[in-house]
């Protein structure tokens, strides 16, 4: 659908410049959609795939194949795309905890990084629970747990006014089934830039 | 006190129904109908006993001179039956039994003929239209074994309440068969669920006790929970979520005026309004620790009730004078019910069964508390008495939660994701005794169902 867009768009444009500014904006929606979907646990090989689709689908000029294929490889820096790929913008949590495991811990140093590359960024840690609890309890768990992740961010050297800390509680599951499989995934803190 | 008043009802709701119209007779002498229950030594609430014989009676049309008033008189007399038989305690006779017609009774009933069709109450009723959009309704309840007039009532309208009318006259038959106060002419606020479970939306949405007159409070945009009626008001609070962060807000019902309450530091939820309508209860999270606070409505000052810095304290709950307080903490561990003293002091542990015991409720009538239970993957609704004793589970599914009273402590409606389908969502009611467990028909998948007060 957006490479339809791109397209449509590049035709539109004249200058090099005003070509490579549309780029970014399409870019930048794209990257919206795809978080609003979650599959943040997206493997490097489906990566490869849509990559390699676009390379052979599209025979247009040399110029736009140039662009188009830098935006999908390497999400543009700075943006929620680029956590998600680059860094990992959740972390995952044991049954009824707000403890950070040592992996997520790891994560949230990097993400720690990631935020001083790009200081002109804030973000929300959202905290989610799955599904076996109540409503009350799992909104108070949600926030322990972003409240934890927020807590290590700071550890690491970060501006706390930098943060913002919500909960969803078991409103907005991540994976969908009612097993052990999906429970872990959808107890998580997920860092959104703003 | 009260609480023993509750059993001696109860014992009189356990007793066959039959034994009801004994019990009408004196109570027509002495024009009090309450205390008369016939506590005999043998007799005590127990749930594992089989479900009573509802009782037979018969709704006749209500009748009507003109076309008009006879098409209202129908649809009313079958609003009474559908809400006479949801509550399990009546056993509405088809009216294609019926001997006599409605006209003729308008000079009295012929009790043989309503007794030869087994009928042991009979309900009659005439319907006026005057001056165009208002009806007057008036209304006769019969016992045919005692050949006698139980009750009568006149009610006025504008022609478009008759539904309120049928559910008026459907609470005064409740009461004078079994003693308690109705709850037939009350609304359900709840949250209407649409889409795939990642991105559901979550209204808020009201309709009356039976279904009907559904109306979409909020619009989807901003994810709805929890709501509660106001005890006193046409008011609903409720969780909204305002710029990505969970807040208590405050609604009124029939202007959509709204606001988000107080300035909390931290996200707020779990807000319930306070018996006299003054307060509201509530949780708010911070720095990872959630803790209750009050906040009276008037003055907007704020409270803190509990300040525990290493425990989740949520989901409170007033007793219904107003002087104490039941919530859950997971203090000692995981979550269980405390109950403590309205400013927050003195706090007691009154659940120690097997499980974790979330969301407590108290009855409006104060002798028992309805909560959330799990255990081993399973999920209760249950009842327990404030002291701690009598725990009692009415229901279990993949999911049950978030009970709510009927304003006459009789029955409970809550919401279920069942087994055989844990992505439905839908509303639940069932008699405290354990019986007469119904779907409440919504029409989206619904959960946290929230009961009126009765309307005025």
């Amino acid at each position: 659908m957006w490479k339809k867009l791109f397209a449509v768009r590049s035709m539109l444009l004249v200058g090099a410049v005003l070509f490579v500014a549309g780029a970014c904006e399409s870019a930048s929606e794209d990257s919206t959609v795809t978080i609003g979907e979650g599959d943040a646990v997206q493997t490097a090989e489906q990566i490869i795939d849509s990559d390699s689709a676009v390379d052979s689908v599209d025979a247009a000029p040399v110029e736009e194949l140039d662009v188009a294929s830098v935006d999908l490889s390497a999400p543009i820096p700075g943006t929620q795309e680029d956590l998600v790929q680059n860094v990992g913008d959740r972390v995952l949590f044991d049954y009824d905890s707000a403890v950070l495991t040592p992996e997520g811990r790891r994560t949230l140093e990097r993400q720690a990084e990631w935020l001083r590359l790009f200081p002109e960024h804030s973000i929300m840690i959202e905290g989610h629970c799955d599904e076996r609890g109540t409503r009350e309890y799992n909104l108070a768990l949600g926030e322990r747990r972003s409240h934890a992740a927020r807590e290590a961010l700071i550890a690491f050297g970060i501006d706390p006014s930098r943060i913002k800390t919500t909960s969803y509680g078991k409103e907005r599951p991540y994976a969908l089934g009612h097993n052990k499989e999906s429970w872990k995934l959808n107890r998580r803190a997920v860092s959104v830039v703003n | 006190m009260s609480f023993f008043e509750g059993k001696k009802r109860s014992r009189l709701y356990r007793r066959g129904l039959g034994a009801f119209i004994v019990v009408w007779g004196i109570a027509l002498l002495l024009t009090l109908a309450v205390p008369i229950a016939p506590a005999r030594a043998d007799l005590r609430v127990d749930i594992t006993r089989g479900q009573v014989e509802p009782m037979p009676i018969a709704v006749s049309n209500f009748f009507g001179a003109s076309e008009e008033a006879g098409e209202f008189g129908r649809k009313i007399s079958e609003v009474i039956a559908r809400n006479l038989e949801r509550s399990g305690l009546f056993r509405p006779i088809d009216n294609r039994a019926f001997i006599q017609g409605s006209e003729s009774m308008q000079s009295g009933p012929r009790f043989a003929d309503w007794r030869q069709i087994n009928a042991q109450a009979l309900v009659t009723g005439r319907v006026q239209v005057v001056a165009g959009d208002r009806m007057e309704v008036e209304f006769r309840l019969w016992d045919i074994f005692a050949e006698e007039h139980l009750v009568g009532l006149r009610l006025g309208s504008v022609s478009g309440q008759w539904r309120r009318i049928a559910h008026k006259v459907s609470d005064e038959i409740y009461r004078r068969l079994t003693g308690e106060v109705g709850y037939f002419d009350t609304r359900i606020v709840y949250i209407a669920e649409t889409g795939p479970a990642d991105k559901r939306t979550k209204r808020l949405a009201i309709m009356d006790q039976d279904g009907h007159n559904l109306r979409y409070l909020t619009d989807g945009q901003q994810m709805a929970l929890t709501p509660r009626f106001s005890p006193t008001a046409q008011e609903i609070t409720y969780l909204s979520y305002n710029q990505g962060i969970p807040r208590v807000n405050l609604l009124k019902i029939d202007s959509g005026q709204q606001e988000v309450l107080g300035k909390f530091p931290g996200m707020t939820f779990a807000p319930r309004f306070s018996p006299d309508g003054n307060s509201v209860i509530l949780t708010m999270a911070t720095e990872g620790n959630s803790d209750i606070f009050e906040m009276d409505l008037r003055s907007h000052k704020v409270h803190r009730l509990t300040n525990n810095p290493t425990a989740t304290e949520t989901a409170p709950s007033y007793s219904p004078n107003g002087d104490a307080i039941v919530f859950e903490s997971d203090r000692s561990g995981e979550q269980q019910i405390y109950v403590m003293e309205r400013k927050g002091s003195q706090s007691r542990r009154i659940t120690f069964g097997k499980g974790r015991y979330m969301t407590p409720v108290w009855s409006p009538r104060g002798d028992l508390i309805a909560f959330t239970k799990s255990h081993r993957g399973r999920f209760y609704i249950g009842v327990i008495k404030p002291d701690g004793s009598g725990e009692r589970i009415l229901s279990q599914d993949y999911l049950v939660e978030g009970p709510t009273w009927a304003p006459n402590g009789r029955v409970l409606m809550f919401f279920r994701k069942p087994s055989h389908n844990p992505d439905s969502s839908e509303l639940v009611s069932i008699d405290i005794t354990g019986h007469n467990e119904r779907i409440v028909f919504t029409t989206t998948d619904a959960s946290d169902p929230a009961w009126s007060p009765l309307t005025p």
